[in-house]
């Protein structure tokens, strides 16, 4: 089957030289449909913000270098937290999330594009525009927004004017977030090709399926309590104002239901990429697909009613705190199951270990280590003491960088070569990850021990004794501001002289979009593919 | 101490190594971090022990699951790699192995769940307490209200704030050094205040945790909790300590530009000295008969930096 898509190409080519692309810079890019250009438009953005985000953890590192005041007004520092966090959250790690599905979702369930081509259009060139509306608080009187990216009222509310641009931002990152995720359902359910049906859709397809429908379920959420702190800021309401029978913690209660589904739309994609990876270099079926399937829908429902885990010292009952301590725990036991099943899919396999892979499993190990921590901060009375330190930091920095970014990174030299033809240099490949792979763990795992020691997060300044980790920490940080250099030169050597990649790449690759030619042609499956199950990595589900 | 401040000065630069040789020398009091500090405190409570103990014991299981899935991964990557030969085999299923490692999780976190729910239900248990301290967070300074100590209502309010000496050496470019910050031999930079919140010992305080302005949160490491202050609402929690001793916190929860300078200072000490010491507030306090005015004394100190641990950071000295 793959040799006559591949034949099939090859004839297309000939007969169409063009190949459908639009003619001009504008009219391909500004105002394309096209899934694979919209991709590459979402990865190019979530690069440059994680460039931009990583210049604003620059500025808190090395302000946190060493004790006393160096460089920076606590005020700015604020600023530095808050949009560091916003971008990376919303400017990075989520669009590059989305670049990738509308890359790929298309080629593995065997459809020509996304269901909606002009509201993904519309979707991507949102993002621009929430953006540098954000960024360009920056620039205001009164600065950016220092409240932190949890927008936590009254504090948030005390900012300038910078309340209402952070807010309008927000609403246009969920607008964004929300047509991406309908077209992605919508894409899913209505465009699999003949004989792909659910249960033998990659792990990758499930994760963005279910994700969307979290993206969905909470960002409204997200555009409500924003809009309520706008309008307790500008229009007099007192939604969360005690003095006029508001209520300060309602708006964390509403925050947090959306805010941790949001932490697990950054994740459940990782998981999907990974359950792509480990089986193509261990050169065996994934472990449990089922099962795997099962448990990113069980962390999607329990990520609804586990809230209240953030917010352990706001003074709730004992009854509420223990109800959000035991379904916190819960959460162990699929994400438990996804990590024994990906050393499963590895025990008895036949690996090599490329970049991709090299990616795939530090993101288990490492991303299991951010799960440990998170399960003791389930705990409670322990979560007494870690609540608010750079214990917390260092936790959700394992799940977010070494967790989702990793995962991002892994999956970008998994496909590159699909998407470019190209391979990379896989030695200077290697260089960027384990580069990555000692400075991320310098950066990050001191802060466990900063936190446990007793230091707050989100303070400019320290008492003295957090002095040595925090410098061991600012040079872990050094050393990752250059990995992002590292990945552009490697890919953009890849462009200009990488050695053409082959159709199939890896040698352990199943599923659709390695029936392709390598680089994927502007359209593919304008017909339906035929599927021969043996052809999937899961066609059968049985074995 | 003698090993940190090696390492500390084999890092060499800026000017701690001075700072260093100090700790190294003389120690630090129980109640500050360590340099080089890689745990959490035992703390000072029976609660903060407990506290810790769970803590402990979550880490412990942690490494132990982590020991098996990475010894597994590893053994793993040695043993079935293509490169030494290894044909990839072809299940994807084994139910025996599935069930086990959906129950035993789950086994352990009942395990981990109990002793935690125990601990919780004996700090939610704020009734009974002998005295009551009321605490209300600002931007950027604690105030502390004496409610009540046994049937006798008392006065005693006061504000507790950054020390002048670290509120000098913190401001941008100050040029001073925080090393040499210190209170007797305790490195004490942006963890000293003018007034510290003095409490007995071996007596059940009740604190009453609000905020004023926006949100914060009060947090002394070695009493084992934090509770948000947060305006509008009045939380409350408990402690007990049995250490005489000084005890130092921060606020814990973003409040605003100066969040990072405004500590919290707890001294400690015997029943009978706070009862002498609290009575003569409420003497200083009758006699200004005002409820809001800090006896006179107090007021020239804040320009003074403190001489002796506590002697001139109290209203009046004990």
């Amino acid at each position: 089957m793959a040799i006559h898509a591949a034949a099939h190409y090859a004839d297309h080519a000939q007969d169409d030289h063009h190949n459908h692309k639009p003619h001009g810079f504008f009219n391909r890019w500004v105002f394309s449909t096209n899934h694979k250009d919209i991709g590459t438009l979402y990865l190019i953005f979530a690069f440059i913000m994680a460039c931009v985000g990583a210049a604003f953890s620059g500025v808190i590192r090395t302000e946190l270098m060493k004790p006393g005041l160096q460089f920076v007004q606590p005020y700015f520092f604020n600023q530095m937290t808050t949009m560091h966090a916003l971008v990376m959250i919303f400017g990075a790690i989520m669009p590059a999330f989305v670049g990738l599905a509308n890359w790929m979702i298309p080629l593995q369930i065997g459809a020509p594009d996304m269901a909606l081509p002009r509201m993904n259009n519309w979707s991507f060139w949102i993002l621009p525009f929430a953006f540098t509306i954000l960024l360009s608080t920056l620039f205001m009187p009164g600065g950016a927004p220092a409240g932190g990216w949890t927008m936590y009222p009254p504090l948030a509310i005390q900012g300038g004017n910078s309340v209402a641009f952070l807010v309008f931002s927000v609403h246009l990152m969920g607008i964004s977030s929300i047509m991406g995720a309908i077209n992605i359902i919508a894409t899913i359910l209505n465009m699999r090709a003949p004989g792909m049906d659910l249960l033998k859709m990659p792990i990758f397809v499930w994760s963005w399926l279910i994700t969307a429908f979290l993206l969905i379920a909470v960002m409204p959420v997200l555009a409500g309590a924003v809009t309520m702190l706008l309008t307790d800021k500008y229009f007099g309401t007192s939604f969360f104002n005690a003095a006029g029978g508001g209520d300060p913690v309602m708006f964390q209660h509403i925050f947090w239901f959306f805010g941790h589904p949001e932490v697990y739309i950054m994740i459940l994609p990782a998981f999907g990429i990974v359950s792509e990876i480990i089986p193509t270099f261990s050169r065996k079926p994934l472990f449990g697909y089922q099962a795997m399937v099962f448990a990113i829908a069980s962390i999607a429902f329990l990520s609804f009613i586990v809230w209240g885990h953030h917010m352990f010292t706001v003074g709730m009952p004992l009854g509420g705190e223990l109800y959000f301590m035991y379904a916190t725990m819960l959460i162990a036991v699929p994400t438990g199951v996804k990590v024994f099943n990906w050393v499963s899919t590895m025990w008895g396999g036949s690996m090599s270990f490329e970049t991709p892979m090299l990616w795939a499993i530090s993101f288990v190990i490492l991303f299991t280590i951010g799960g440990f921590s998170g399960l003791m901060l389930a705990l409670v009375p322990a979560d007494f003491q870690y609540q608010d330190t750079y214990f917390v930091v260092a936790h959700f920095h394992y799940v977010l960088v070494t967790g989702a970014l990793f995962a991002i990174i892994g999956a970008i030299y998994y496909w590159w070569p699909k998407w470019t033809g190209r391979m990379y240099n896989e030695t200077w490949a290697k260089v960027h990850f384990w580069w990555s792979m000692v400075f991320v763990n310098v950066l990050f795992f001191p802060q466990h021990f900063l936190g446990l020691a007793g230091m707050p997060r989100r303070i400019p300044d320290y008492n003295v004794a957090f002095a040595d980790w925090n410098l061991v920490s600012t040079i872990g940080a050094y050393g990752m501001f250059l990995t992002p250099i590292m990945m552009f030169l490697i890919l953009r050597r890849s462009l200009k002289s990488g050695a053409p990649a082959t159709m199939h790449v890896w040698e352990g690759t199943h599923g659709l979009e390695w029936t392709v030619p390598s680089p994927a042609p502007f359209h593919t499956f304008e017909t339906p593919p035929v599927i021969h199950d043996e052809d999937l990595a899961h066609g059968d589900i049985t074995h | 101490m003698k090993g940190a401040g090696l390492m500390r000065s084999r890092l060499g630069g800026f000017n701690w190594v001075l700072g260093a040789a100090l700790a190294a020398l003389t120690g630090a009091a129980q109640a500050l971090s360590q340099p080089w500090q890689l745990n959490m405190t035992e703390g000072v409570t029976e609660t903060s022990r407990t506290v810790y103990g769970i803590h402990m014991l979550a880490f412990y299981v942690c490494c132990v699951i982590g020991f098996l899935v990475f010894g597994a991964m590893i053994v793993a990557m040695f043993k079935f790699r293509k490169s030494r030969g290894a044909v990839a085999a072809t299940w994807s299923h084994n139910t025996i192995a599935e069930i086990i490692w959906t129950v035993v999780p789950i086994a352990i976190l009942i395990a981990l769940a109990w002793p935690a729910t125990t601990v919780m239900i004996g700090m939610a248990h704020t009734e009974e307490s002998q005295m009551t301290v009321k605490v209300t967070g600002y931007q950027w300074k604690w105030g502390y209200d004496y409610i009540n100590l046994g049937d006798k209502p008392y006065h005693v309010h006061f504000i507790s704030r950054l020390d002048p000496q670290s509120d000098k050496t913190r401001q941008l470019k100050s040029g001073l050094d925080p090393f040499a910050v210190k209170q007797g031999n305790d490195q004490t930079y942006l963890l000293d205040v003018d007034h510290p919140l003095v409490l007995p010992t071996d007596t059940k305080i009740r604190f009453v945790v609000t905020g004023d302005d926006v949100i914060h949160a009060w947090w002394v490491p070695e009493l084992g909790w934090k509770q948000d202050a947060i305006p509008g609402i009045i939380n409350d929690a408990w402690t007990n300590i049995h250490d005489p001793g000084i005890y130092r916190g921060q606020c814990a929860e973003l409040c605003g530009q100066d969040h990072g300078f405004m500590p919290i200072v707890v001294k400690a000490v015997p029943m009978a000295e706070f009862q002498k010491w609290l009575d003569e507030q409420e003497a200083a306090y009758a006699k200004a008969n005002a409820p809001l005015a800090a006896p006179a004394p107090a007021i020239p100190t804040p320009a003074a930096p403190p001489v002796a641990t506590g002697a001139s950071a109290v209203p009046t000295a004990l």
